[in-house]
């Protein structure tokens, strides 16, 4: 009836990740996953100022260097090469997860293979086949005050990637506070999946039906709107 | 002074076979690329040191630094956290046919192993991991409603790190990021051993500079203009 395709009209990965930047809060320490929520940076909302921190001992780093200017022994998590904004600071591995596990980083932005009602995040491998690689994600999801995740909301076959209980390898148990997808904003509290934002012109039963577990509504549900530009 | 080598050659003739070595850097920054060479070459021409573990944050990229120890037959086991990376085949071929062991530990949980082990804390507890299957069989314990996973100090017989400059006395700097490993490695093996780049006299890093403490390091050996590891790669040198 809404005439809402889920595989034509959903969010792209740039629009889901301009709506997480909308929730960057000014003068706030926030770590971005390697790939996908790396691209939040890029629509930092103006007149906010963000110290971005990287696992591998950077803290405020700033924009890729132009092609060719690369320093590679200047380069962030994602072994990209990034350079200095003023104020910058530099550490050795011990002090970079001690800003993580400690509890000193606002946000950490994460991808997700699967989410958990009750906010267990499967990230990093999806069977037992293949070369395992974890890096940071396990301790990134602990100390940060706030947890999000950024992800498409159904895998590529339009499964769902919001579950009861995840059924690939966990990264991390309860630790998930938000969840951006490409249809909806969705907070994890008291293990339950809390409906904030919708795209308007899906119906709550398209999304439920794309949904592994049950979305509660608690007050109003806003309007998920994504600038058309984006 | 006692504490200078004269060559990479000279540095890397004390690692045994079997040795568990440390090797600093974090993809291709930071790595201590000629140390690494010399003890392939030292391999090449003697059959030693073979059996190598070695413990870093990867596992290897392209044909030069870890990889290429790993193509040349000495490493028997890899400690890391992330050893997948576009150009990972030499880890790759071996581990899929079950010729190379991986121990994979949480980023954070690495580097806290080494931290402990250079400062004398046999165990520790941490968040990471805890109810994922790279803590399984692993003692917990609840502090203050949460539940945290005991993790083991961890070890080396020898350290390969790369510092920028350095001192008679051993103490050294680091170049921007290449920092990384390099400083927490230095303080967890029985042998240390650091390239640097510029090596000077007594005095000749301000004493409020110093990252690593010259405490920390055994043998240094000056490397002027070493090769960066992602520089090797983007040309495809294969050592």
């Amino acid at each position: 009836m809404s005439g809402f395709d889920l595989m034509r009209d959903k969010l792209t990965n740039a629009r889901i990740a301009w709506r997480a930047a909308q929730d960057l809060e000014d003068g706030s320490y926030v770590n971005l996953g390697i790939g996908f929520p790396e691209m939040i940076a890029r629509f930092q909302p103006e007149g906010r100022e963000v110290t971005y921190h990287t696992e591998n001992g950077v803290l405020g780093f700033g924009k890729a260097p132009a092609p060719g200017e690369e320093d590679w022994d200047l380069i962030n998590a994602g072994k990209k090469a990034i350079t200095l904004n003023p104020g910058a600071a530099i550490f050795h591995h011990a002090d970079s997860f001690a800003m993580v596990r400690g509890g000193h980083l606002d946000l950490a932005v994460l991808g997700a293979y699967q989410v958990a009602q009750n906010g267990d995040l499967a990230n990093w491998r999806v069977g037992s086949s293949g070369v395992p690689a974890v890096g940071g994600a396990m301790d990134l999801v602990h100390g940060a005050r706030r947890v999000a995740v950024v992800t498409d909301h159904v895998t590529r076959d339009g499964g769902p990637k919001l579950v009861e209980r995840c059924t690939f390898p966990l990264t991390g148990v309860a630790c998930v506070t938000r969840v951006y997808t490409s249809l909806a904003v969705i907070d994890i509290a008291d293990g339950r999946f809390v409906l904030r934002e919708k795209l308007p012109d899906i119906t709550m039963a398209a999304l439920q039906a794309v949904t592994g577990a049950t979305l509660h509504i608690e007050g109003e549900v806003g309007d998920l709107f994504v600038p058309e530009e984006i | 002074m006692k504490k200078v080598s004269s060559s990479v050659a000279d540095a890397v003739g004390v690692v045994p076979d079997g040795a568990q070595i440390m090797i600093g850097g974090f993809g291709g920054s930071g790595a201590p690329v000629e140390l690494i060479h010399a003890l392939i070459d030292r391999f090449r021409a003697t059959g030693s040191p073979k059996d190598i573990t070695i413990i870093s944050n990867n596992a290897g990229n392209g044909g030069v630094g870890i990889a290429a120890m790993i193509k040349a037959g000495l490493v028997r086991k890899i400690i890391c956290s992330f050893p997948r990376s576009p150009n990972a085949e030499a880890f790759n071929e071996k581990y899929l046919a079950g010729e190379i062991e991986l121990q994979l530990v949480p980023q954070g949980t690495l580097a806290e192993r080494i931290r402990a082990a250079g400062a004398g804390i046999p165990a520790f507890y941490t968040p990471a991991g805890f109810g994922t299957e790279l803590a399984e069989g692993k003692p917990t314990e609840t502090f203050d409603g949460k539940t945290y996973v005991r993790e083991r100090w961890l070890k080396a017989d020898v350290a390969l790190i790369k510092g920028h400059k350095g001192d008679h006395a051993g103490n050294l700097t680091y170049r921007l990021a290449a920092r990384n490993f390099n400083p927490l490695m230095a303080m967890a093996a029985d042998t240390t051993i650091a390239q640097v780049a510029e090596l000077g006299e007594f005095g000749s890093i301000d004493p409020e500079n110093v990252v690593t403490p010259g405490i920390f390091v055994d043998m240094i050996v000056e490397v002027p203009a070493p090769e960066q590891e992602e520089v090797l790669l983007r040309k495809e040198v294969n050592y």
